[in-house]
């Protein structure tokens, strides 16, 4: 403290003049040293003359720097440390990961000196001489073009010393990873982009008024009856210097996630060092950019998510190298926009999540039931992991395993808005992919109606739009065990009442006169969301929900319209989520036996589900009969000894083909293993369900198949042949033809079956 | 201390004056379907979208009768604004710190949680709200 103050006045500076050369530095200093973690890194995988001279001249300013302002400690370690960069540059000595790693501790040393000088105005005691000796030992280090001869004795002192050196330097990485956190989000230089953030948010407030009153004003030119012409163009002009403005303010607080990722490499080299693993960081989408608050709010998140893969994703080389991978693992970032919300995906190339023992573990730590895991699918298993007081690692390392869970990591990210999702395969690796909102990004949407309200979907999401009358309402809109489908050219769309997911009152959709109906996309599943009114397309601003209306996961934010009322954006994820389209857990008609027996009466009796059994041929099974229609990746069907099986909501489901099972159609063609996903008729209820495996779904018909006129029938056949929809159509009696063995289930029928297919 | 009081079913209450952003009339509100039955809705506030709360709702008083409109309390949080629906606003007062009393005990438990303490004012309690509890509305 004294020393400095000393030293300003032998320059004549006053001590305002002072703070503010200093505050630069320290900005300048953090910026420069996040550069330089990721040059040493960058240099070490790569000896790039050019990165080493970024390094060098990194180190020499501070050094020039911190003499002018009298930080005698600082100077000296920068000092050292150039004198090494210098005899790297001039290719007397070679980089190595020992260098490496002592370089970055200087970093590390030079930011520890700086938040003392941003608190205290002085660089502080420490004068680390271990570092600096390190660093001077390093300097020297020539083996072989020293030419001097150095006694065995000495050289061997000299390896223990580095071996002990090590070992410190390693506790050091620990104690520096444990403190960057906290230490980085107080310093000063990330409170500041060069503007004050705060003078931003003025700003941005300001523009937000500013676009009201634009708003409103254009309504008012717009309207009929007033001096029109003396106020359109004046309005025109506000509207767009208004647009641009906003635009403008918005831009300068976004940031590139590539400032977040820039430590990363740092990060995960020091770990993979910790852990004796190699893992090489790929980055992809380095420039996409957000809003600062946001960036500042997924570091910790991201940094945590990173470390876990390098941590428990991927594996040591030697492991990977007895599995036939690349010794060297693979962490790769990526970023984009995706329908007004930024995705990040972290991927590893490492062992996977190892599904079953997540579930067992689950059930260690009472975190679910042990017969819950039946009814749960493999993602929800997966996503166990973010369930608080989890915690895989057999053994605790000091890296990822330190208290923090993957629950707190999720709750973090959640509470900007954004989600956390992970999908993993044995033996290939995971991918963590976070979801956040923009903020502020500005997103075409589609405005549609829903009792008194208006609400937003996110244009990405949308597909198409469908209006219904009422012939068309009765007639193309079937129910599937109290679930609505539609039938939109061929293929069955669940759909889903907005009114209802809401609470809103409104009519029972049998007795609407109109439907309009929004196909939307979300997690490559596609279903119908019936709205009372489709109004019109416009830009929207998206602003989160405050804390209070977290939990509610029907809305991904909300939006002002023109008029100053407020409107709710849907989450279109979350809606699919909520009402079991997507997800298998909560299916209506196993929840609620009382709807199911009330919603089935309304399945027409007669209604039959046409389906292609190969060969352009058809083949029909009432309706009635069926409780699912889904697709299955071939990837989960499994072969076992009691025939082709896929586990399906916790049981194993038979398969089979429907075509070899009642004889029709050509069984060949259903050759399974050449698709990627097969179209199964779930038959049958709860436990003893069957999967019938057929070409395609095409219709549900309502001719009654009963009063068709029969082609050919044979007594005590499960199948007939008629005409439906106007075409010829082998109809099948499932209960008669599946009902008898399932009820003696064990027996080797599926395998028969699956035997005639093949 | 000085506190910015309103009138909550009859009851006066209070909330220091530094937390208190500003002071709206009603203003149009936009409901959260499926959110906790104590959020009122949603309003703009100059482009800031502010979630609110009723306050008769939150501590469990009578409903607001038909036609009397809120005043919106607009507090300033961590997370941001949130908006207080109140029948009335009051003056802002000036209370010496010796009249300050524990929470009256003959409150219900679920509203002692909101109440930081009373002050006895001439013929009427002031409650003392405690924001943060308030506007920590547990979910569904």
């Amino acid at each position: 403290m004294r020393m400095s103050d000393n030293e300003s006045m032998d320059h004549g500076l006053d001590d305002e003049m002072l703070d503010e050369i200093i505050g630069e530095f320290l900005i300048e200093s953090s910026e420069a040293l996040d550069q330089l973690d990721q040059d040493l890194v960058t240099l070490e995988d790569n000896h790039s003359t050019e990165v080493l001279a970024s390094i060098f001249r990194t180190m020499h300013t501070i050094k020039g720097t911190c003499g002018f302002l009298g930080f005698g400690n600082l100077e000296s370690l920068a000092h050292t440390a150039e004198n090494l960069l210098s005899r790297l540059r001039d290719g007397e000595l070679q980089v190595t990961a020992e260098i490496t790693t002592a370089l970055l501790l200087t970093g590390d040393a030079i930011r520890e000196m700086m938040a003392t000088v941003e608190s205290t105005r002085s660089d502080g005691t420490s004068s680390y001489p271990e570092l600096v000796n390190e660093l001077l030992r390093l300097q020297q280090d020539e083996p072989e073009t020293n030419g001097e001869v150095q006694p065995l004795s000495e050289v061997l002192t000299d390896y223990g010393d580095v071996a002990a050196e090590n070992d410190a330097a390693a506790e050091d990485i620990e104690e520096a990873q444990q403190t960057q956190t906290s230490q980085r989000a107080s310093s000063r230089s990330e409170s500041t982009i060069r503007v004050d953030v705060e003078l931003l948010d003025d700003l941005m407030n300001l523009v937000g008024e500013l676009v009201l009153a634009r708003n409103e004003i254009v309504q008012l030119s717009q309207d009929e009856g007033r001096v029109e012409d003396a106020l359109s163009l004046p309005a025109q002009r506000l509207n767009l210097i208004t647009t641009e403005l906003q635009e403008g303010v918005m831009r300068t607080r976004m940031q590139p996630i590539g400032n977040v990722w820039n430590r990363f490499p740092r990060v995960v080299r020091d770990l993979a060092r910790a852990s004796k693993k190699m893992v090489h960081v790929e980055m992809e989408g380095s420039d996409t950019e957000l809003d600062k608050t946001i960036v500042e709010a997924i570091k910790d998140p991201l940094t945590h998510l990173v470390r876990n893969s390098v941590d428990h994703g991927i594996e040591s080389p030697e492991e990977r190298q007895r599995l036939g991978k690349p010794a060297e693992g693979v962490l790769s970032l990526r970023a984009f926009h995706e329908g007004g919300q930024v995705i990040i995906e972290i991927s590893d190339d490492g062992a996977g999540i190892n599904v079953d023992r997540v579930a067992q573990k689950a059930i260690e730590k009472g975190l679910i039931e042990p017969d819950a895991v039946a009814r749960m699918s493999q993602r929800e298993l997966v996503n166990l992991i973010f369930t608080p007081g989890f915690s895989t690692a057999a053994v605790v390392t000091n890296v990822s395993g330190r208290g923090v869970g993957m629950d707190v990591v999720r709750t973090n990210i959640e509470r900007i808005g954004g989600s956390l999702d992970v999908t993993t395969e044995a033996g290939v690796g995971s991918t963590f992919r976070v979801k956040i909102p923009l903020t502020l990004a500005i997103i075409p949407a589609l405005m549609v109606g829903c009792g008194d309200e208006r609400f937003a979907i996110p244009q990405v999401s949308l597909l198409e739009l469908v209006r219904l009358e009422n012939n068309e309402l009765r007639h193309d809109i079937e129910w599937i065990h109290g679930a609505p489908v539609f039938r939109l050219r061929g293929r069955l769309l669940p759909l889903v009442d907005l009114s209802s997911e809401l609470g809103l009152e409104a009519l029972p959709l049998s007795e609407r006169r109109q439907v309009n109906l929004v196909v939307l996309q979300s997690d490559n599943h596609q279903f119908g969301l019936i709205v009372d009114s489709i109004t019109d397309t416009q830009e929207i601003v998206v602003k989160p929900l405050s804390a209070q209306l977290h939990d509610v996961g029907t809305f991904a934010g909300a939006t002002i319209m023109g008029d100053g009322r407020v409107a709710l954006i849907l989450d279109i994820l979350g809606l699919a989520q909520r009402s079991a389209v997507v997800s298998h857990d909560k299916s209506r008609v196993h929840d609620s036996p009382v709807a199911e027996v009330e919603e089935i009466s309304q399945v027409d009796e007669d209604a039959m589900l046409v389906v292609g059994v190969g060969g352009g041929q058809r083949a029909a099974v009432a309706l009635s009969t069926v409780s699912r229609l889904e697709q299955i990746p071939n990837s989960a069907v499994e072969y076992s000894s009691r025939g082709v099986v896929v586990q399906y909501r916790g049981e194993l489901l038979p398969l089979v083909s429907l075509a070899a099972v009642a004889n029709v159609g050509v069984p060949a063609s259903v050759a399974w293993a050449e698709r990627g996903n097969l179209n199964v008729v779930v038959w049958g209820a709860d436990d003893n369900q069957i999967g019938l495996v057929v070409d395609n779904i095409i219709d549900i018909v309502n001719d009654s198949a009963g009063t068709a006129p029969r082609l050919v029938e044979e007594n005590g056949s499960a199948s007939f042949v008629t005409t439906l929809g106007g075409e010829v159509t082998d109809v099948i009696d499932i209960d008669m033809l599946l009902g008898a063995p399932l009820s003696s289930i064990g027996s080797d029928w599926s395998h028969d079956y699956m035997s005639l297919s093949s | 201390m000085q506190y910015c009081t309103f009138n909550v079913a009859g009851f006066l209450f209070g909330i220091e004056v530094d937390q208190v952003q500003e002071v709206i009339r009603t203003q149009n509100m936009t409901p959260v379907p499926m959110s906790p039955a104590v959020v009122e809705g949603l309003i703009n506030l100059r482009g800031q979208i502010v979630t609110a709360i009723d306050l008769r709702k939150r501590l469990s008083l009578p409903e607001r009768p038909q036609g009397l409109r809120p005043m919106n309390v607009v507090v300033r949080m961590r997370d941001g604004a949130v908006s207080l629906l109140v029948d009335q606003i009051g003056e802002v007062i000036d209370v010496s710190q010796d009249s300050f009393e524990a929470p009256p005990s003959t409150l219900a438990d679920n509203v002692m949680d909101l109440i930081k303490g009373a002050y006895k004012l001439d013929g009427q309690l002031l409650l003392l709200l405690d924001t943060a509890h308030v506007v920590a509305v547990a979910s569904v």
